[in-house]
């Protein structure tokens, strides 16, 4: 006796195939939704942008008068925010990755530390921004410098950078590790001449996405209390500064309607940054595609 | 193939038999995975210049037991033994017993050709540097020697700075016993090296099984029991944790004496 029915299993296709392009296009337009929503984004910044956006704009300190404001003390600042996060951030979330991966053994508590690290990913950032203000800022005296925004940056991205990075050690064959440990490596020569080496594309791709969350994330830096006028650049980590997304938050929030315009050519400048540091992200895994 | 290896002579007449020194005495051998009691007093010694094979079905232990010659066993968590190995005459379990100096004598072989993701040229030198080895000279020297050693110099040897992964399976397999060999090791612990090759590459490997064995030691795990008579001196097989029978290749296969090994040989089970 057969269980199927040819019959009746024809009788149900025409269904099943509708029921196929109903979902195909239903996932169509769930794409469609997100990126119209992006373009219009995109036309209204650039339309409105693009009239104030000239070298003058790059090289020129804050100002009342709108003609004359530009984003320089902004852009540096954030390039020395950038300086300060990205050697902190990377180098304490490897270093906690791989222990977590390589060293740490399997047990109760480690395994909670991992959930933790997980979950910390999602505190929202202004509470890191509160985290900084009491322990940079205020304890350890270092005010609202570039150092104590930088630490407090670090801290906000860092378990972004664990989790990626012990994703890309983790995706490193066993069959490496065997092989190193085979021939009489020991755990640390077998770290940084296999499991770094084949990790590091997913390091640095995480690392980067990570920086650039960073370079436009504007709570924390309110709550440290980093200013938005400066007329001077930092000469040094201890100086005050300001950062892309702080300046454009003050120019959006003035009243004339010529500041939005200097706004928009400030996100202009800052998506500019961002699409840089996403492409080397993107330069990097193309790169140093693995080949096992 | 059964005429490459008869017209060799054999190598155990009685005379030479006495000569050859013990590289490996198992002593009452046991091995946990966490409750899982994998090896059961485990009895075997292992002679120098040797090609012994271990034989027997999947969970047998046989690959535990190859893992435990090296103490890559350890890398399992959970991992307890009892009884000794003594290699050498030392116990690879003493407290100063050194894993890392254990396996610089011990080179291994896996299961899938696992060359690191570099070049050729670094796959081979990476034994060498790792213990301390830096001179281009010398780097050299050893690259070839171990290539010709693994019978691949001539296939490989215009193309040293192309990536491992750039040539097949079995010329990887072949570079990763070149690898092994780098090390200048005593033993070569092969765990099914040619599980995962075609025939004629499996060939080629057990060609060079029968080179290697006038300078090493070989220990190889098999799943393929025509390659254990073809290419072993003596053979081991393993049964639930356990030795059932070691003796001569030839006399396991044509007189055992074990009434299981005789099932499994004959492919009754396993």
């Amino acid at each position: 006796m057969r269980y199927i029915e040819q019959q009746a299993v024809v009788k149900r296709m025409n269904g099943r195939l509708i029921a196929n392009s109903i979902f195909k296009y239903l996932f169509l337009a769930a794409t469609l939704v997100a990126l119209v929503a992006l373009v219009i984004l995109l036309y209204r910044i650039v339309s409105q942008g693009m009239g104030h956006l000239s070298i003058e704009f790059l090289t020129n300190f804050a100002s009342r008068f709108p003609e004359k404001a530009g984003i320089k003390a902004a852009l540096v600042g954030s390039l020395w925010l950038m300086l300060v996060v990205a050697p902190t951030s990377i180098i304490l979330g490897v270093g906690s990755a791989i222990y977590l991966e390589e060293y740490a053994k399997q047990n109760r508590i480690t395994t909670f530390i991992r959930m933790n690290i997980s979950n910390l990913a999602g505190v929202p950032s202004v509470v890191f921004g509160l985290l900084g203000l009491t322990i940079f800022v205020r304890a350890l005296a270092l005010g609202n410098s570039v150092l104590a925004a930088g630490f407090t940056m670090s801290l906000l991205i860092l378990p972004v950078i664990v989790v990626s990075s012990q994703e890309a050690i983790r995706s490193v064959p066993r069959e490496l590790r065997d092989a190193s440990f085979g021939m009489g490596a020991t755990k640390w020569q077998t770290i940084i001449k296999i499991i770094l080496p084949a990790a590091i594309p997913g390091i640095l791709t995480g690392s980067i996405l990570a920086l650039s969350r960073a370079i436009g994330e504007t709570a924390p830096l309110i709550v440290i209390g980093v200013p938005v006028i400066i007329q001077f650049l930092p000469a040094g980590v201890m100086d005050t500064f300001t950062a892309l997304p702080m300046q454009i938050y003050d120019w959006s929030s003035r009243p004339q309607q010529e500041f939005q315009t200097v706004a928009a050519a400030g996100i202009m400048v800052l998506m500019a940054v961002l699409l840089f540091m996403n492409s080397i992200a993107v330069i990097i895994r193309n790169k140093f595609d693995k080949r096992y | 193939m059964t005429t490459i290896i008869t017209e060799k002579p054999r190598i155990d007449t009685p005379t030479q038999k006495s000569v050859k020194k013990a590289v490996y005495e198992t002593n009452q051998l046991n091995l946990w995975y966490g409750t899982n009691h994998a090896l059961k007093n485990i009895d075997l010694e292992i002679k120098e210049n040797e090609v012994t094979a271990i034989i027997g079905p999947s969970g047998c232990g046989k690959s535990t037991y190859l893992k435990t010659l090296n103490r890559m066993v350890e890398l399992v968590p959970s991992v307890k033994t009892s009884g000794e190995i003594l290699y050498r005459g030392r116990n690879i379990f003493d407290h100063d017993y050194g894993v890392e100096e254990l396996r610089t004598r011990v080179g291994m072989v896996f299961q899938k050709p696992n060359p690191f993701p570099k070049s050729i040229y670094d796959n081979i030198a990476y034994g060498p540097r790792i213990h301390g080895i830096k001179n281009k000279k010398i780097l050299d020297e050893i690259v070839e020697k171990s290539l010709r050693g693994a019978a691949i110099w001539d296939e490989v040897k215009d193309r040293l700075n192309e990536n491992a992964y750039s040539v097949s399976g079995g010329q990887q397999q072949r570079i990763c016993i070149a690898r092994a060999l780098a090390i200048e090791p005593d033993v070569i612990l092969m765990d099914e090296p040619t599980s995962a090759l075609d025939p004629i590459s499996t060939l080629k490997v057990e060609e060079l099984v029968q080179e290697l064995k006038k300078d090493y030691s070989i220990i190889i795990v098999t799943h393929n029991m025509q390659q254990a008579a073809r290419i072993s001196d003596k053979t081991a097989f393993f049964l639930n944790g356990e030795v059932i029978e070691f003796n001569q290749t030839d006399t396991i296969f044509s007189n055992p004496a074990d009434k299981r090994t005789e099932d499994y040989i004959s492919g009754r089970f396993g």
